[in-house]
């Protein structure tokens, strides 16, 4: 056999109280697409930043092309041959794709930039490999999928040997999903050799030819991606079997209880976010909200509880208009809120959870009394909620920014879902989650909905929308692009809705 | 009303708005540096009153005003590197470490200048530049003393335009300069030294602003008195922003600046009825008045905050 074209052996990375990665090895070949596997914390970020040289080692060594390699900056990993695609994309907004392609790199005409030259080069490169893009757009012009094909440019142009992608997939539609492996094989072709970081199981098999399975920092195995399946896989992520189907009972919906109507709002950068949104959503069904990030779910969740104002349109709760009314008043019609950004929205971090619980009715009995906070009346609540939530906490009185993701969205669920709201406005409710409290936030969301309540599931993890809605709406620019019932539902048809190429007629 | 039009059409008035507004030039240019950098350039003011006293006192005890403005330029650059260090390896708040720096500043050389001179009420004079008019061009009717009968350092800020547009937009070095600005996490993750070029762009913003403080006090009053920038710094940091961030739009906003600033001293000679502290008031005014109405958007997305890698997963 070849020699591999990396090797790591041993690496080990310590962050105070954590073991990030323990002992790890692995081995890469030429040509080879090698996947990366493992939950949310289980190292893999870690392990790449530390080959990338944005994190060093405390242990270990690696051998890129056979030669010992060190890695102290990013600069140097480029020089070796080695290129990253992070998840949260490096890319200057304000230049354009080739002063993106070429910065921090020497220009054949160095002290001067040669940017007409450049720019014919990224042309070549981005015709040669099918990355169609503008190489004169600037980025903030783009969408994340071409966004994505720069970065990919960027690698490419520094004449990387060894390309690293940090869960590439989770922005990209399913079309969009192909057109990338499909570059990914054609560029293994060559002789590039491809690392991608994923939790997503089925990318696994359908990308790679090796993965390594890494958990709690450890590898667990690497195999050969033909020589495995999808369940094999997931019990060695987990440490466990894994349900993949949550069972659920079939919907009884009822009465129209949230009615979106010709919904118009801006977005931060005043540019039109919502335009003319229209939705409804019954009484016991879970309306699932579909679409790549960026195309307007978050205005819409905002609007819905009131701290976006919106420009047009009508949103109505049990048939009243709530376009107006402060978030303490949409929230006191009943709807209840899982925010997309639990620590930032959800949460106020630096205070106990027991305060947390009471956020949004701390001025109501049995809260409080004439203006005065009643302490052991909060303590109590918080010690029941802890109980039926099942939150891992020494007690009611620890700040929140203490506990695990998993356990912080707890809090919130615990304070949303115990009010028994009529409406619930879930965005991204599994965001950063194991497969532990995922399936947790996906029962009691499933709970809420037996007990009668209206959800509106907003999230861009198709599997996630898949899994748990009765009818799923496609979100794209502002607009839903149609409806479809959750059995019936077909990815294909829904990636064309995500990406705007396909729109049903009875769209509401 | 027709005095008032006089005036603005006299060849006079041109003459000192161009006069007025260089030093503006000279430190807005630089402020875009460090701005662009992505560090605030509200130590402009300190800056330029550091290279004010220390180019005097290099003209004063040399002889040579060139001396001098080498001074100045050593001065701002060597203020620079103070609030750089704050502002970059100990990510200070860039909004206290300028307002702390423009005060010590203020007090330094106060201090110093009484120290050399003592209090007194003489006047110390030091060597200055003076105009040099332009063969055949500084003779054209009306433009020629406009234009081509001033100081060197005056065409100076005024051909250092050209400069900076090259340098920003033509240069690898411009694009990591702005890059450093805008994402420092990106140009970091592809080998730019993020500290290094935010160093540089405060330190050459520094240079700058030391030698349009030179300009006041070795070229156009040629003596130093105490806060002789009079918020100068601060007009050229608004000019900055009203400026967008570009050069063109800085070197405009500067010129308009410099242009207020003339008229006011202008009016004041009409001798209308209107106390001179109003007219004083005038071009900070319009600076505030163009800084409402001018927004924030296009600001270099990490102006203000420091970069830090660690603490990243």
């Amino acid at each position: 056999m070849d020699q591999p074209l990396l090797e790591l052996r041993g690496i080990t990375k310590r962050f105070p109280g954590v073991l990030a990665n323990d002992h790890i090895d692995l081995v890469v070949g030429k040509g080879e697409i090698h996947a990366l596997l493992g939950e949310n914390g289980s190292g893999k970020t870690t392990l790449m930043n530390v080959l990338y040289g944005l994190q060093q080692a405390d242990e270990g060594e690696i051998h890129f092309e056979g030669k010992p390699l060190k890695t102290n900056s990013p600069g140097q990993a480029i020089d070796a041959g080695i290129g990253m695609v992070h998840q949260h994309f490096m890319l200057v907004q304000a230049f354009t794709v080739t002063e993106n392609v070429i910065l921090g790199m020497r220009s054949k005409r160095e002290p001067l930039l040669g940017l007409a030259q450049a720019e014919a080069e990224v042309k070549a490169l981005s015709e040669k490999y099918g990355l169609k893009v503008d190489p004169r757009a600037k980025i903030w012009q783009l969408s994340v999928g071409e966004q994505q094909r720069v970065e990919i440019l960027k690698a490419l142009h520094r004449r990387a040997r060894l390309l690293i992608l940090d869960e590439p997939t989770a922005v990209l539609t399913p079309q969009e999903t192909e057109e990338l492996s499909a570059i990914l094989r054609s560029l293994a072709a060559e002789g590039r050799s491809i690392i991608f970081i994923t939790h997503k199981l089925n990318e696994v098999m359908g990308i790679s030819n090796k993965v390594t399975v890494l958990r709690a920092g450890r590898v667990i195995d690497t195999v050969e991606t033909a020589s495995t399946n999808q369940a094999a896989l997931a019990r060695m992520m987990v440490g466990r079997e894994v349900v993949f189907e949550i069972d659920k009972t079939p919907a009884a919906p009822k009465e129209v209880v949230l009615q979106v109507e010709g919904l118009k709002a801006a977005n931060q950068k005043k540019l039109p976010a919502l335009r003319g949104l229209s939705l409804s959503v019954r009484a016991g069904e879970i309306l699932g909200v579909a679409g790549v990030d960026g195309n307007g779910q978050h205005e819409l969740a905002e609007c819905i509880i009131g701290v976006r104002k919106a420009e047009g349109g009508r949103v109505l709760v049990c048939g009243q208009d709530i376009v107006g009314l402060s978030s303490r008043q949409v929230a006191q019609r009943g709807v209840g809120v899982i925010p997309a950004d639990r620590q930032h929205q959800g949460l106020v971090l630096g205070l106990q959870l027991a305060e947390n619980i009471m956020f949004g009715n701390f001025y109501c009995e049995p809260y409080s009394r004439r203006g005065f906070l009643q302490l052991g009346k909060i303590e109590e609540i918080a010690g029941r909620l802890i109980q039926e939530y099942d939150i891992r906490t020494p007690s009611s009185a620890v700040e929140v920014k203490n506990l695990s993701g998993g356990n912080q969205q707890k809090v919130v669920l615990a304070r949303e879902l115990s009010r028994s709201p009529k409406v619930i406005v879930a965005m991204l409710p599994t965001r950063g989650l194991d497969v532990g409290a995922t399936e947790f936030v996906h029962r009691r969301i499933l709970d809420a909905r037996d007990r009668g309540a209206a959800v509106l599931l907003i999230s861009t993890e198709l599997e996630e929308i898949l899994s748990l809605s009765d009818r799923i709406a496609v979100m794209y620019e502002g607009e839903i692009m149609g409806v479809v019932s959750g059995d019936a539902a077909d990815v294909n048809e829904l990636g064309l809705m995500m990406a705007g190429a396909k729109r049903l007629p009875e769209a509401s | 009303m027709t005095s008032l039009l006089k005036v603005l059409l006299s060849v006079d008035f041109g003459y000192a708005s161009i006069r007025m507004a260089s030093p503006l030039i000279l430190a807005a240019l630089g402020g875009i540096f460090s701005e662009r950098a992505g560090v605030l350039s509200l130590g402009l003011e300190g800056m330029m009153l550091s290279g004010a006293l220390a180019g005097f006192l290099g003209s004063f005890y040399s002889g040579s005003p060139w001396v001098g403005v080498v001074y100045a330029g050593l001065a701002g650059g060597a203020v620079a590197v103070i609030y750089a260090a704050a502002c970059i390896t100990f990510k200070a708040n860039q909004v206290v470490a300028a307002v702390g720096l423009n005060i010590l500043a203020q007090g330094i050389t106060g201090l110093v200048f009484r120290g050399a001179f003592g209090i007194t009420q003489d006047l110390h004079q030091a060597p200055a530049f003076q105009p040099v008019a332009i063969p055949v061009l500084s003779k054209i009717p009306v433009l020629g003393p406009m234009l081509f009968n001033h100081e060197l350092l005056v065409y100076a800020a005024f051909l250092l335009l050209p400069v900076v547009v090259f340098v920003l937009y033509r240069t690898t070095w411009g694009l990591k300069l702005r890059s450093v600005g805008e994402n420092p996490l990106a140009a970091d993750t592809v080998g730019v030294n993020v500290t290094r070029m935010r160093y540089t762009g405060v330190v050459i913003s520094g240079i700058l602003a030391g030698i349009a403080g030179s300009l006041l006090s070795i070229a156009f009053i040629n003596t130093f008195i105490e806060n002789i920038t009079a918020g100068r710094g601060f007009v050229a940091f608004a000019a900055v922003i009203f400026g967008k961030w570009t050069p063109i739009g800085v070197f405009l906003s500067a010129l308009l600046f410099g242009a207020a600033d003339a008229l006011q001293l202008r009016i004041q000679a009409l001798g209308l009825p209107i106390p001179y502290q109003l007219m004083l008031l005038f071009p900070y005014l319009l600076a505030l008045i163009a800084l409402v109405f001018s927004g924030r958007s296009q600001s270099p997305a990490s102006l203000g905050s420091p970069y830090d890698k660690s603490g990243r997963s």
